[in-house]
């Protein structure tokens, strides 16, 4: 314990300096914890309906009280079109894609906030918490889709509007967009909510009026074209309008839609690794 | 020589004082428009020292200059006053937090444990809970599942531990915590305060765990205010304060160094330098200039006999005229606790007390009866509602002796009489 200025030839496992290359993703730390990965997933899943009597039951209870509210304001009181579609389907294939990736936004958005207690005490690498929302949320949607496919083989054979075609093949693609661009956004969300809260009052309500954005509640046709442009600028339009064509036959293929979603979720996964990998070092004193 | 396995390389730590959001987005912005002109971090250079006592300036070190290397197997006990900067240390070994400047460099899995239980769910019984707070802690699930009988043994709760934890006591969950921890097999292990909890079987338990873990050549590092755990435990020891390594070496040195302070500069009577570590609530008006301790015989002493007055002759310097002061020497025990003290307004004695401008002497005499033992003393002078003018702590050391007589179990001191010596009358009760 002595101080020595010996030459320092020798291998160490763990170096903590004041910097640190930021583009780092540290995948061979995120292996490592991937059993906490797994431990937080469980928990999450597991503690969200403890105690309730429905218990899982409410996975889907909440998109179907809202398919219905919407069939009835917006399907038959403002009497928006659904492109011919079943009110039914129009809306909940909209609504199970729109939830999973709000749900992810909203819940890693507050990781660093509602985590400090036990950031404070130890470490582990900080982005397993918001990759455990995505999945504990992957999860969710897994749950809600399966009622969506419920609904889907309901109507295929009872009515004949619904045409799928081969870029429902696409839909794997469009799940991992959607958790990169919702955990890269959460990623940047968080980091900057730790000195600053403004951005989490934003995100609760911001995230619900971009849904008004995106076709979830219309068919992106009927919309007049001075607004066809800030729908597309949503990143979330591309998707919704390729889902409803692929498996609905709902539109066209929004081929620009899906450049721009893959475009925009990697430029905000790396923006959001950048910027997290930044703050999880220190934010515990400015939290 | 065994290896080195941790190594602390001039580690600092700058905290920003005061409420983080006002004015931040202002030093964020000019702390960027710095870098961008390529210049140093402007807020880097004006950290003070980390004094708590003393005000000024937003950003603050807690951490300065943190030298020291850890060897294998090795226990090595963190002590110093509140403040002291030990806890911010253990945040950047345990990684909570990164070093403002230099580099810590570690062999092996490092594992912290500043809080026990960290990340319990309530909802999830106790078992699941131990899964979940060991992955926290870093260990795997085939590591927790091969040591999960062990550890539910250990914490005592085996009863309860298919039950939600939300429905455990705070002691057991406590214990469940430890037990975890108890359990981690990292190759440098780090404890905060965390023994302070829990009941004294279950420290010991404890206790006798740790030395276990660090038999197998493991590397701890503890920090507690508890001397007892530290003797007891670490071979070595650091000393901070404010932020700086004061001190390292055998735990006994060190522990006596930190409950004594540096024995020739601050315990000795005699003159005291106007720029000592004083309390003043009135400022820079009277000063304690010189005091020393005579016994019976008049001869100048640092040690009494039980049961023997002692005479303290006082000096005191002050710039203006104070009527109606009053003079105070206290003991303190071994812990700094303020056990007894004698006042010149004692109601045995009520003297009234005036200083004069200039040089002032007082003999203040006090008769004694404390027990056998080594007390370090402080002196006041106060107004009449008991502001300090000046006051010093820690000064000087007396021993009391028993040269034969018969150990008696109560001790109290109180004044004989107070003489200012200036003028010419002289009382004695």
């Amino acid at each position: 314990m002595s101080l020595t200025n010996e030459v320092d030839d020798q291998q160490w496992d763990l170096t903590i300096t004041s910097s640190k290359s930021l583009l780092s993703l540290n995948l061979e730390a995120i292996w490592r914890y991937r059993d906490l990965l797994v431990l937080f997933v469980r928990r999450d899943f597991v503690a969200t309906y403890k105690q309730t009597i429905l218990g899982p039951l409410w996975f889907f209870i909440q998109p179907i009280f809202t398919t219905i509210i919407f069939t009835i304001v917006f399907g038959n009181i403002a009497q928006i079109s659904t492109d011919g579609m079943p009110k039914a389907l129009f809306y909940l294939s909209g609504i199970t894609l729109w939830n999973y990736f709000s749900d992810c936004v909203t819940k890693t958005s507050n990781t660093f906030v509602a985590n400090q207690n036990i950031f404070g005490k130890v470490y582990f690498p900080r982005i397993i918490v918001p990759l455990s929302a995505i999945i504990t949320n992957l999860l969710k949607f897994g749950v809600q889709f399966a009622l969506f496919l419920g609904f889907y083989v309901y109507y295929f054979f009872t009515s004949d509007v619904i045409i799928p075609n081969y870029s429902i093949l696409l839909f794997p693609i469009f799940v991992i967009i959607m958790a990169t661009m919702s955990l890269g956004l959460g990623m940047i969300i968080t980091s900057l909510t730790t000195k600053y809260r403004d951005l989490s009052f934003l995100v609760g309500f911001g995230i619900q009026l971009l849904m008004y954005a995106s076709p979830v509640i219309y068919p992106v046709g009927s919309v007049p074209e001075k607004y066809q442009f800030f729908i597309a600028l949503n990143p979330m339009s591309g998707i919704i309008n390729n889902f409803k064509y692929g498996w609905l036959g709902s539109g066209n293929f929004d081929l620009f839609g899906l450049c721009y979603a893959v475009g925009f979720s990697v430029m905000i996964f790396v923006l959001g690794t950048l910027i997290f990998n930044k703050v999880e070092k220190s934010f515990i004193d400015t939290v | 020589m065994s290896e080195v396995v941790l190594k602390i390389e001039n580690v600092s730590k700058q905290y920003r004082l005061g409420l983080v959001g006002t004015g931040t987005l202002s030093h964020d912005l000019n702390r960027w428009w710095n870098r961008l002109l390529g210049k140093e971090d402007p807020y880097l250079k004006i950290g003070s020292v980390n004094d708590r006592t003393t005000e000024g300036g937003d950003y603050v070190w807690a951490l300065r200059d943190i030298n020291f290397e850890v060897k294998k197997g090795e226990i090595i006990g963190v002590i110093g006053k509140n403040g002291a900067g030990k806890s911010t240390l253990l945040k950047l070994l345990s990684q909570v937090t990164g070093p403002t400047e230099g580099t810590i460099k570690a062999k092996g899995r490092v594992a912290a444990l500043l809080e026990v239980g960290t990340g319990f769910h309530p909802e999830l019984t106790g078992r699941e809970n131990i899964y979940l707070n060991g992955a926290i802690l870093g260990m795997n699930k085939p590591e927790i599942a091969s040591k999960i009988d062990e550890i539910i043994e250990f914490s005592g709760v085996a009863k309860y531990v298919d039950t939600p934890v939300k429905r455990y006591s705070s002691g057991m969950m406590v214990r469940l915590g430890f037990a975890v921890a108890a359990h981690l097999e990292p190759e440098i292990l780090i404890v905060d305060e965390v023994l302070a909890v829990g009941d004294s079987e279950f420290q010991k338990k404890c206790i006798e765990k740790m030395k276990d873990v660090a038999g197998k050549g493991r590397t701890i590092i503890f920090v507690s205010h508890n001397m007892i755990a530290i003797n007891n435990l670490c071979e070595k020891a650091i000393l901070m304060e404010n932020g700086q390594i004061v001190s390292t070496g055998e735990t006994n040195a060190i522990v006596d160094l930190y409950l004594h302070g540096e024995k020739d500069d601050n315990f000795s009577f005699g003159k005291i330098a106007k720029d000592a570590k004083r309390h003043q609530y009135h400022k820079n008006l009277a000063y304690f200039s010189k005091i020393e301790v005579f016994n019976q015989s008049n001869l100048k002493v640092d040690t009494l006999r039980f049961h023997e007055p002692a005479q303290f002759k006082i000096e005191v310097d002050s710039s203006v005229e104070l009527k109606d002061v009053i003079i105070i020497a206290g003991f303190m025990n071994d812990d700094h606790e303020r056990i007894t003290y004698s006042a010149s307004n004692d109601s045995f004695n009520n003297q009234i007390v005036n200083i004069s401008q200039g040089e002032n002497k007082f003999d203040f005499t006090i008769n004694q009866q404390l027990l056998p033992g080594e007390y370090s003393m402080y002196f006041s002078i106060l107004d009449k509602e008991g502001y300090p003018y000046d006051s010093i702590n820690y000064y000087g050391n007396i021993k009391v002796e028993n040269f034969g007589a018969k150990d008696e179990k109560y001790f109290w001191v109180r004044p004989i009489g107070l003489t200012n010596t200036n003028s010419a009358f002289k009382t004695t009760i």
